[in-house]
């Protein structure tokens, strides 16, 4: 019995340890990370690479600064795209849906959200690419074709993180509202939706935290030039497309600058996450 | 003889006292019934005779729960073992989404019964013991879960009677079940109460009434009165008891 | 008045869902229309040429790349889930930070993970572009999913269940995993397709850990896989037809999985108490 005991305990120490592994993965990657980022911030400097707008890697010269704004700007066009959108339709699944095609696209939609990104980019490539330059001229890798390809990309998520949190308002509150003689559609928009409203803007930082982070998709429609984003018809980097393209040659300074890059996107990945997190608090208080 | 000995046992949940300074005789080969309104403790004593509250955060003990002559409260008892001698059956009928042979089968392996003929001998008698025999003999590798509430629980009795223990403890066995299928686990009861142990709880008077050969009345944690069932019920000493049988509360 | 604004809402409403169906209709049409009739004996060819990019390494690379990820990852998720669900107290302090730092790695962007496996595998380890390198970095990116998908089947197994193991003198290991965990297998299966899901579509975490080497790779070998194939043959600017085909057999691939793990993990949801 004794021996049975120690297994037991031996058992549960292998156990422990393996939830400790994700931990550790989270520690590993951040030492790596920064410490790999570390030399090329101290050299250029914190502040002359954030701020800085040039990239050329043959004189030695890195600032991020355009591809920060390239990120926001293809983020920001991919939930003003993608958003209301995916919030719509996810009224119409909880709301003007008739049960038995509700049954089929609600799960249809999950299967989405499990499409390779680099799909989603070759879509992009294929039919995007060519339709932005039919319609607005240009080459037609662009702010604009990023932002669709990845507000298409994202819409799965915040249709079924939406959709989950609609249907979670309980029917006391669309029964009230129609008791005060208010139709169909004024209840669902004016009671709720801003019940769910928590539950939707985690669904929106989501989606927002995918777009920001995604990089097969973007590579291959944004054109890549190292430009500020002025218009929606030019192209575009982000923070990810450059550490993609450069990494397989780049060496010394200029591989710790990718790098670095990759520091400036964790960060504001987890920013983002923290707000998530934040916001979830808050519901769950509610 | 007593099987159990219990002596000024004080049980908290956390900062809460669900056991006050309870002593207690269990005897053997008896049914003995606890009785009392819900809260009043009489299942929390009832697990704490084989340590199942041990399963409970912030459970703490204080005093003697004399098994055998040996306090099973202390840090070196083979919980296991115990539970082995001890068995337990639910409130609720929780046979394993197993078959039903592999349900009985369960327990002997888990203390070594490896041999096959060996382990459908158990599985055979203690299905007889539960009087499910009949009904199952022909369905024993089909699943449990589809047996009927009354067969399922009368299951989880055979369950708990193929591991061969010396006391059966029982938390409101019929409490899930139909009329028909409590009166077949009562007459079941009244058989095995020769061979086991019995305790059950029960917040049913006439069960207790009937099946039982002893009655403990419990009260906001406290052993109010414990004596011979029908002196009790006819009887009661303690002013308390007597409004609880009589339905004034609880 | 009400009736123009319910009016505009309902047009609103019909539109978006129609836009969603019209949009990732046309992608999976798209796709499969152009890429299933390019689709050709020669594409899974032995090997890998400049005149025939066969898929076929690929594909093989893809499904050793799968098995590595999954066979690291899926012992290490289960049994941490195990212990976060069976063996931790509840609201313990302990827990809720692995849960954070789950949440955290389940946040980390692909091209992320893909520098930390180029700097720890590949660099300081000197596995080089080879798959296991690609693989253990995958396995660290699919953890989190493992974890989260192996808490919630365990935490769907009743506690009666529990209690009746303890009951008959069973220890906590024995309880676990004779009683528990079977019925918990249909959902961490479920969990386990949906990783499966994300090696084979994952493609930036991939090309700076184990390559883009169109061959079909050992171990310590570099390999590209599927994804990566689509990258690289875009990336090289020509066979778009051969990208094509290989984003078809990508989408049904990549579709087919989690259709099946959502079958999955229904069937257990059934399963837990009741018969069919």
């Amino acid at each position: 019995m004794r021996r049975g005991q120690t297994f037991e305990r031996l058992m549960q120490t292998v156990f422990f340890l393996c939830a400790c592994v994700a931990v550790a993965s989270v520690i590993l990657i951040c030492i790596f990370l920064f410490s790999g980022g570390a030399p090329a911030l101290k050299e250029i400097g914190v502040l002359r690479f954030l701020t800085g707008r040039r990239w050329e890697p043959g004189r030695e010269t890195f600032g991020v600064l355009t591809m920060i704004a390239g990120s926001f700007a293809v983020t920001l066009g991919a939930v003003l795209l993608g958003v209301p959108v995916g919030i719509l339709t996810a009224v119409y699944l909880s709301f003007f849906c008739p049960p038995k095609l509700r049954r089929v696209l609600r799960p249809a939609v999950d299967l989405l959200a499990g499409i390779p990104s680099v799909v989603y980019g070759f879509f992009g490539l294929t039919v995007l690419v060519p339709a932005v330059r039919r319609l607005f001229g240009g080459s037609g890798y662009s702010v604009l074709a990023v932002s669709a390809v990845l507000a298409i990309m994202i819409l799965p998520t915040v249709v079924s993180v939406s959709e989950s949190s609609l249907s979670a308002v309980g029917d006391g509150y669309y029964e009230g509202a129609r008791a005060l003689g208010a139709g169909h559609e004024r209840s669902v928009f004016r009671v709720m939706l801003p019940a769910a409203r928590s539950g939707i803007s985690a669904a929106v930082t989501l989606g927002l935290g995918r777009a920001i982070g995604e990089s097969m998709a973007v590579v291959m429609v944004a054109g890549n030039q190292a430009i500020f984003p002025k218009s929606l018809l030019v192209g575009t980097r982000t923070l990810t497309s450059n550490i993609v393209l450069e990494m397989g040659y780049a060496a010394d300074l200029h591989a710790d600058a990718l790098i670095a890059t990759g520091v400036v996107l964790f960060v504001i990945v987890m920013l983002n996450n923290l707000i998530f997190a934040l916001l979830r608090r808050r519901r769950m208080k509610k | 003889m007593s099987q159990f000995r219990i002596q000024n046992l004080n049980l908290y949940y956390g900062s809460f006292q669900a056991l006050k300074g309870v002593n207690l005789d269990i005897p053997e080969r008896r049914a003995t019934a606890f009785i009392g309104p819900s809260g009043c403790g009489k299942s929390t004593l009832l697990k704490t005779l084989n340590r199942m509250t041990d399963l409970v955060e912030d459970c703490r003990v204080e005093g003697k729960v004399l098994f055998d002559g040996k306090n099973i409260l202390s840090r070196l008892t083979d919980v296991n073992t115990l539970r082995r001698r001890v068995g337990m059956v639910f409130q609720k009928p929780n046979p394993f989404p197993m078959s039903i042979y592999e349900n009985i089968a369960f327990g002997p392996r888990t203390h070594g019964v490896r041999k096959k003929e060996e382990l459908d001998e158990l599985v055979e008698r203690s299905l007889t013991e539960a009087a499910l025999w009949g009904e199952v003999k022909d369905r024993l590798r089909k699943s449990a879960l589809g047996l009927s509430g009354g067969q399922q629980q009368r299951l989880c009795i055979a369950r708990a009677l193929a591991v061969q223990p010396e006391v059966l403890l029982m938390d409101e066995p019929t409490s899930a079940l139909d009329p028909i299928s409590t009166a077949r686990i009562e007459e079941l009861v009244l058989g095995l109460k020769r061979e086991y142990t019995v305790v059950m709880v029960t917040h049913h008077m006439q069960q207790a009434k009937r099946v039982s050969d002893r009655t403990v009345f419990f009260l906001l944690g406290e052993v109010v009165e414990a004596g011979d069932t029908e002196r009790l019920f006819s009887s009661p000493q303690d002013a308390r008891t007597g409004d609880y049988i009589n339905g004034r509360f609880g | 008045m009400r009736r123009a604004e319910s009016l505009l809402l309902r047009i609103a409403v019909y539109g978006a869902v129609g836009l969603t169906l019209a949009v990732l209709g046309l992608l999976m049409l798209e796709i499969l229309r152009q890429g299933l009739p390019r689709l050709s004996w020669d594409l899974f060819a032995w090997s890998y040429s400049s005149e025939n990019q066969s898929m076929l390494p690929a594909l093989v690379n893809t499904l050793t790349m799968t098995v590595l990820a999954l066979a690291m990852a899926v012992p290490v998720g289960v049994l941490s889930a195990v212990y976060m669900v069976e063996y931790a107290h509840r609201g313990n302090r302990f827990v809720r930070v692995i849960r954070a730092f789950t949440e955290t790695l389940a946040a980390i962007p692909s091209v992320v993970y893909g520098l930390f496996g180029l700097l720890l595998f590949v660099g300081r380890l000197h596995w080089g572009y080879s798959l296991l390198s690609g693989a253990l970095t995958l396995a660290i990116m699919i953890l989190p999913v493992i974890m989260r998908t192996s808490e919630e089947a365990l935490q769907a197994v009743p506690d009666a269940w529990r209690e009746g193991g303890f009951g008959l003198g069973a220890g906590k290991l024995r309880t676990v995993f004779r009683i528990v965990l079977p019925p918990a297998l249909p959902g961490i299966f479920s969990g386990i397709l949906l990783s499966a899901g994300r090696i084979i579509g994952e493609t930036t975490a991939l090309i700076y850990t184990a390559g883009t080497v169109a061959q079909i790779a050992g171990l310590r070998q570099s390999g590209r896989t599927l994804s990566v194939h689509i990258f690289a043959l875009w990336n090289e600017g020509l066979a778009q037809g051969e990208a094509y085909a290989t984003a078809a057999v990508l989408l049904v691939l990549t579709l087919g999985l989690p259709a099946l793990s959502a079958r999955l993990s229904r069937r257990s949801g059934h399963g837990g108490g009741k018969r069919r």
